[in-house]
């Protein structure tokens, strides 16, 4: 049951967008939102779905992984598309009793549903072809210069690291302890609120103190490894730019200019 | 009658994704009430999934389980009944814990039984006797105890329900040999005194040979061997070619006969060695070859 949850979507392949260094998937990914936020209009909007579909076929990842990560925000766009085609005033088309829909509504409404979707898409990109692992050592890196502002930047990325890394043992561990109480006949399926709420504390309780555990034991066996901080550390994976990252950052320039010349 | 009974059941994990894996594959075997039996196997061979499945914590891909003749899932809501029927304690079981004191832990499985006050402060006391827990460690709390303690808190949580087959998935790992010996011989005693069915999944050979009566060995999903301890044993060449060896002693007293020495090679604890010593030396010692 709990198994069937993915967390980290990470789709390993070797993709040319795979083999990118992380950091520059970032800011890519970076200067895509901002291109999409700045195309004016369903012009500059198609510009924006034709380049994510030529990453995603040149990623590898499948079309239907897409549609997955898509999913849940379809609420949120029809809330959106709603709220802007029955708010926004301008030339009216319908008019019932006191709601108007206007031209200016129904074109937003399309804008802004695109470019949620675009969005949602377009970072759904950079967690299917980077591993956490390199994705926090990127946003380590990116953040780097906040150190001088006295930003603990290597203990925040060390923390997402490791809380990455756990999600799935402790969803692992869950099952198990479910299974166990469920085993002594704890009824986790029937009762009211109260009651279902009540039930949790069987699977709470001993989460808690494995967790603790888990969380002692792996602080000992960092600081048997003489772990103390970032300070000096190197690392066996040296982030680099190559020709890739920068063939990337041209494109995404030129896509932005594009989308600037569409909106004249 | 067989107490458990199972009928081509199979469990695939993961069915329709690219991780698709069988865990069990068409197991058809039958545990007679009152017995002993001792679940061996590799990691990964299917032994946890498949007594996951005696309480009704997995449902099969395929296949039928029989509760004293019953089959488990024509009723759904019969389940919990066999979850009282069947107590399973998990591996580990230690870090299932969680009540303020273990007496009220021990008394978790008996409440959600629905049993009576003075019911089920009775069992707790006769469960925490069979684990040899005094009433001064009853009103403790859990996580005071050593890791040994713990686990034998954990047991007499599942024995206070007074399960008709109990079964137990590696009670003795990350044990000691004196925690070891000590966890078995109280589930031994206690099947004893309660003349229950007693499961024990186990990785040792030895232990094995010491409590169970009857053997079953399974080997990549499927069910290799199941049969009473000598006869399984008999088959010491297919169970070490699958990577699995019996008991240090059988294989001595097998080293032996081949030697020419007049033994009997069915021999798999330390007291039956002795005894067939003995009478080998009584006998002269003689080397037959």
């Amino acid at each position: 049951m709990l198994k069937d949850i993915t967390i980290g979507q990470y789709f390993p392949g070797q993709s040319f967008i795979h083999k990118m260094d992380p950091r520059m998937k970032i800011i890519s990914t970076l200067l895509y939102i901002v291109m999409l936020f700045l195309a004016g209009n369903l012009m500059g909007i198609c510009a924006g779905i034709l380049l994510l579909i030529l990453m995603y076929q040149l990623s590898g990842v499948p079309m239907n992984m897409v549609t997955k990560s898509l999913k849940p925000v379809i609420p949120v766009v029809i809330f959106t598309s709603v709220l802007n085609i029955f708010f926004v005033s301008g030339e009216v088309l319908l008019k019932f009793f006191f709601i108007e829909i206007t031209r200016e509504g129904i074109n937003l409404a399309i804008l802004m549903s695109f470019r949620i979707l675009c969005l949602i898409a377009g970072s759904s990109l950079l967690t299917y072809t980077t591993s956490p692992i390199e994705l926090t050592d990127a946003i380590e890196r990116l953040l780097n210069p906040l150190k001088k502002l006295k930003v603990p930047v290597h203990e925040l990325s060390m923390m997402m690291t490791i809380a990455l890394r756990f999600i799935p043992t402790l969803i692992e561990e869950t099952d198990k302890i479910i299974n166990a109480q469920k085993a002594r006949g704890a009824d986790m399926e029937s009762g009211g609120l109260m009651q279902r709420a009540k039930a949790l504390v069987p699977i709470l309780i001993p989460l808690f103190v494995s967790s603790f555990r888990r969380a002692d034991e792996l602080a000992m066996a960092m600081e048997c490894r003489c772990y103390r901080g970032g300070d000096g550390r190197t690392r066996m994976k040296q982030l680099q730019y190559s020709h890739r990252d920068w063939i990337a950052l041209t494109v995404m320039a030129g896509a932005i200019v594009v989308v600037l010349l569409l909106n004249v | 009658m067989a107490v458990i009974k199972t009928e081509n059941l199979s469990h695939v994990y993961s069915e329709g994704t690219p991780f698709v894996k069988t865990a069990i594959e068409n197991i058809n075997i039958e545990i007679e009430e009152g017995q002993m039996v001792g679940v061996i196997g590799h990691t990964g061979s299917g032994k946890s999934t498949l007594i996951q499945h005696f309480n009704g914590l997995l449902q099969p891909t395929s296949g039928k389980i029989y509760i004293d003749g019953e089959d488990m899932w024509a009723d759904k809501n019969k389940l919990r009944d066999i979850r009282f029927k069947v107590g399973l304690v998990f591996q580990y079981p230690e870090y299932q814990l969680f009540e303020e004191t273990c007496y009220k832990d021990i008394a978790f499985g008996p409440k959600n039984m629905g049993l009576p006050d003075d019911e089920i402060d009775k069992r707790v006391r006769e469960a925490a006797a069979f684990v040899n827990l005094s009433e001064e460690q009853l009103m403790k709390s859990p996580f005071e105890l050593s890791g040994g303690q713990k686990r034998r808190v954990a047991i007499a949580g599942v024995l206070a329900m007074k399960p008709k087959v109990l079964i137990l998935d590696e009670p003795t790992a990350g044990l000691d040999p004196k925690g070891r010996d000590r966890i078995l011989g109280q589930i031994k005693e206690y099947h004893q005194e309660e003349k229950n069915t007693v499961l024990i999944v186990s990785h040792s050979m030895e232990d094995v040979a010491k409590f169970a009566q009857k053997v079953l060995v399974m080997n990549r999903s499927k069910v290799f061997l199941y049969d009473t301890v000598e006869a399984v044993f008999a088959h010491a060449k297919e169970i070490s070619e699958i990577g699995l060896a019996v008991p240090q002693i059988t294989q001595i007293f097998a080293e032996l006969k081949k030697r020419g020495y007049d033994v009997n090679p069915d021999v798999y604890t330390i007291e039956a060695a002795k005894a067939e010593l003995i009478r080998l030396l009584e006998e002269g010692g003689n080397i037959s070859a």
